[in-house]
C-alpha cells in the first residue's frame, strides 16, 4: 500500500521550503496553527508568524496589509472559516484589489470527519472560484501540494489553495514531480469515459479505471489541481475522444470542479457529464474513511457513473 | 498651529468640500453627508499630516490612508487632486462609467488610494496590516485609518482593534468620524456604540477626543499620537455631518444623496462665499 500523509502536510513542508529562501514569506493563522500545521512554520520562523486569533475576518485584512508592505503571505485557517466566513473579506480586501496573498485553507470537505457538518466544507471551491482573479487549487497529495505551495508564492496574485486533513495516499513522487500553473494530466490513457477527478478523488479515479478495464470499459483519468483557472483544452480533447465524462470532487456536486467542466463544454463541445461529489446536503459526524463511502465519494460510485455513462452514449 | 496655516488649511478644506458637491452633484448620486464631515481632517492628513508623493504615489516609504468609511470617496478623491494625484477637472467624472473615481475608492483604479475599501469594518484590518508590515520591513512611515461612527458596529472593527493594541502598532491613527448619524438615524436609534472612547479604551488605545472641525485640536491630536508610544491612537473626531453646507448639516438625508441643481447651486455659491472670506483675511 502507497505511503498515505494528508495534502495539509504538503503545505507545512512547501511552507518550509519557502521559510528557508525566501524572507518575503509571512504566515498567518486563526489559532488553528497545531492543526492547519503552519505551527511547523511557526516553530522555525516565529518572527514571520502571527496569531490573529479566532478572527478570521481581520486576519484576511491583516495578510491583505501586509502584502501591500511588500510581503508573500499565506493566511491559514480551516476551510469553513476561511472561505466561508470570511468570503467577503477575501472578495473585497483581496479579489478586488488582486493582493498578492495565498489563502491556504485546511480541513476542507467531508473528510474533516468526527466534528461534523458545522466544519465540512463541501462549498469552498465554489465560492472561490465566482471571485475575479483567483486562482484555485485543490491537490491530490501531499506532493502536489507541496508543489503548488512553492508555485503560489513565485505567482504574484490572489491564490486559494485547499488541503484536506485526512491522510491520503502518495500518487506522485517528489522527485518526478512538477506542479504546472493551470494545467492538468493525464494519469491514465483511456478512451471510453474520462475521469475527471480532482483532490482525494484522484486516487479513486485512479482505483476505478483499473476496476473498469475488467469491464472492458477504458478509462482516462485526468488529475485538475487548478479548478481556476480550469485548463479548458485537456477537458474538450477528453470529450472529443471519450465522449463521456465523470468528474469527481469532495464538494458540493454544484459549482465546483463538475461545474467548471459542465460550463467549459456546454458552449466549447457540448457532452454528457457525471458529477460525483458531495450531492447538496450537508455532511454529519463519523470516521473520514466512512463518511467518504456514505455520501458517494470513492470508486464504487465513479465506476457506477462511468457504467452509465458508457451504456448511455451507447444507446 | 499659527495662524498662516491654520487659513491654508480652512481654505484647502473648503476646495475639498466644493470636490465633494461637484463631484456627487455630477454623479447624481453618492454620499455627501459624511464626506463634508470628514473634509477638515482629510485636509489636515494631506496638505499637512502625511508624507506622500504624488509623482510616485506608491512610493515605499509614504504614510498610507485607508478610507474605512469608503462611501465619503468624494472627500478622499478632494484631496488626492488638490495634492496633484491626479486633475481637478475629473472631478466630475465621479462614478461614471469611463472614470477613474469609482463611488468607493479602488486602488487599482486611483492613483493614490492606498487600499480598496467600501466594505464597512474592513479598511481598518488592512491599515493594522501595513502597520504590522512597516514594523516588520522596519520602515517608519505612518498608517493612518477614517472610520465612520456606525461604522464601528461591524464586529470586525473590534477584532482589528483588539490585535493593533496585541502587537503594539504604535505607528497606526484610526480617526473615527463621529457625526453621529448612520443611514437609518441616529447611532442611538439604530445600535449604540457608545462610550467609543471607553471601548477603546479597553481595547487597549490611547484615545484623543476633539472637536474634528478645530485645526488647533486637529493638530494637537496628531501631534499626540505621534508622540505615543507602544500602542495605537485613536482620534475621536465630534464632526457634524454635512459640514459647510447649511441645509445638509445634522440633516440624515444627505447621507446617500446628491444635490439637485439648484441645491448644487446654493451649496457652491455658499462654499465659494466663504472661500472668498478666507481669502480676504
Amino acid at each position: 500500500m502507497a505511503t498515505e500523509k494528508a495534502t495539509r502536510m504538503g503545505y507545512a513542508e512547501g511552507l518550509l521550503v519557502l521559510g528557508e529562501k525566501n524572507d518575503n514569506v509571512v504566515v498567518l493563522d486563526a489559532d488553528l496553527a497545531g492543526a492547519t500545521y503552519t505551527g511547523k512554520f511557526k516553530a522555525k520562523f516565529p518572527e514571520r508568524f502571527f496569531d490573529c486569533g479566532i478572527a478570521e475576518q481581520n486576519m484576511i485584512g491583516i495578510a491583505a496589509g501586509l502584502s501591500l508592505s511588500g510581503f508573500t503571505v499565506f493566511a491559514s485557517s480551516f476551510a469553513m472559516f476561511a472561505a466561508g466566513r470570511a468570503f467577503e473579506q477575501i472578495r473585497n480586501s483581496i479579489g478586488y484589489p488582486h493582493l498578492n496573498v495565498k489563502i491556504a485553507a485546511t480541513h476542507a470537505g467531508i473528510s474533516v470527519g468526527e466534528d461534523g457538518a458545522s466544519h465540512q466544507c463541501n462549498e469552498d471551491i465554489a465560492l472561490m472560484r465566482t471571485i475575479p482573479g483567483m486562482t484555485v487549487i485543490n491537490p491530490a497529495d501531499a506532493v502536489e501540494a507541496r508543489a503548488a505551495v512553492l508555485a503560489a508564492a513565485d505567482y504574484d496574485g490572489p491564490v486559494y489553495l485547499r488541503f484536506g486533513r485526512l491522510a491520503v495516499p502518495q500518487i506522485f513522487s517528489k522527485s518526478t514531480y512538477k506542479f504546472q500553473w493551470g494545467k492538468g494530466s493525464v494519469l491514465t490513457e483511456g478512451s471510453d469515459v474520462a475521469i475527471v477527478a480532482t483532490g482525494l478523488m484522484v486516487n479513486e479515479a485512479l482505483i476505478a479505471a483499473e476496476e473498469l478495464k475488467n469491464d472492458g470499459i477504458s478509462a482516462r483519468v485526468i488529475n485538475i489541481p487548478t479548478i481556476k483557472p480550469l485548463d479548458e483544452d485537456i477537458i474538450v480533447d477528453a470529450a472529443k475522444d471519450c465522449g463521456c465524462i465523470v468528474t469527481a470532487e469532495e464538494h458540493n456536486i454544484i459549482g465546483g470542479l463538475g461545474g467548471a467542466v459542465c460550463e467549459t463544454l456546454s458552449t466549447k463541445y457540448p457532452t454528457p457529464v457525471y458529477r460525483i461529489g458531495v450531492e447538496d446536503v450537508f455532511g454529519r459526524s463519523g470516521p473520514a474513511k466512512d463518511l467518504l463511502h456514505i455520501y458517494g465519494l470513492d470508486a464504487a460510485h465513479i465506476i457506477s457513473a462511468a457504467k452509465t455513462a458508457v451504456s448511455k452514449k451507447e444507446s | 498651529m499659527d495662524d498662516k496655516l491654520k487659513l491654508e488649511l480652512q481654505k484647502y478644506a473648503l476646495k475639498i468640500r466644493m470636490a465633494v458637491i461637484e463631484g456627487t452633484y455630477n454623479a447624481k448620486s453618492g454620499h455627501p453627508g459624511g464626506s463634508l464631515s470628514i473634509a477638515d481632517i482629510m485636509a489636515y492628513l494631506y496638505a499637512h499630516e502625511m508624507h506622500v508623493n504624488p509623482q510616485d504615489p506608491n512610493w515605499e516609504d509614504r504614510d498610507r490612508l485607508v478610507l474605512s468609511k469608503g462611501h465619503t470617496a468624494p472627500a478622499l478623491y478632494g484631496a488626492l487632486a488638490l495634492q496633484g494625484f491626479f486633475p481637478l477637472e475629473e472631478i466630475p467624472t465621479l462614478r461614471k462609467p469611463n472614470s477613474r473615481l469609482q463611488g468607493h475608492p479602488s486602488m487599482r483604479m486611483t492613483p493614490g488610494v492606498d487600499m480598496s475599501t467600501g466594505s464597512l469594518g474592513q479598511g481598518i484590518s488592512s491599515a493594522v496590516g501595513m502597520a504590522l508590515g512597516a514594523k516588520l520591513k522596519d520602515k517608519d512611515y505612518r498608517v493612518y485609518t477614517i472610520l465612520g461612527d456606525g461604522e464601528i458596529e461591524e464586529g470586525e472593527v473590534w477584532e482589528a482593534a483588539m490585535f493593533a493594541s496585541a502587537k503594539h502598532l504604535d505607528n497606526l491613527v484610526a480617526i473615527v468620524d463621529n457625526n453621529n448619524l448612520q443611514i437609518d438615524g441616529t447611532l442611538e436609534e439604530v445600535n449604540s456604540p457608545y462610550p467609543i472612547d471607553e471601548k477603546f479604551a479597553a481595547f487597549g488605545w490611547y484615545v484623543i477626543k476633539i472637536n474634528g472641525h478645530n485645526f488647533d485640536q486637529i493638530d494637537r491630536a496628531f501631534d499626540e499620537a505621534r508622540r505615543c508610544k507602544g500602542k495605537p491612537t485613536v482620534i475621536i473626531a465630534k464632526t457634524v455631518k454635512g459640514k459647510g453646507v447649511s441645509y445638509m448639516e445634522y440633516a440624515v438625508e444627505w447621507h446617500g444623496k446628491a444635490p439637485k441643481e439648484e441645491e448644487y447651486l446654493e451649496a457652491m455659491s455658499e462654499l465659494r462665499e466663504e472661500l472668498a472670506e478666507l481669502d480676504s483675511e
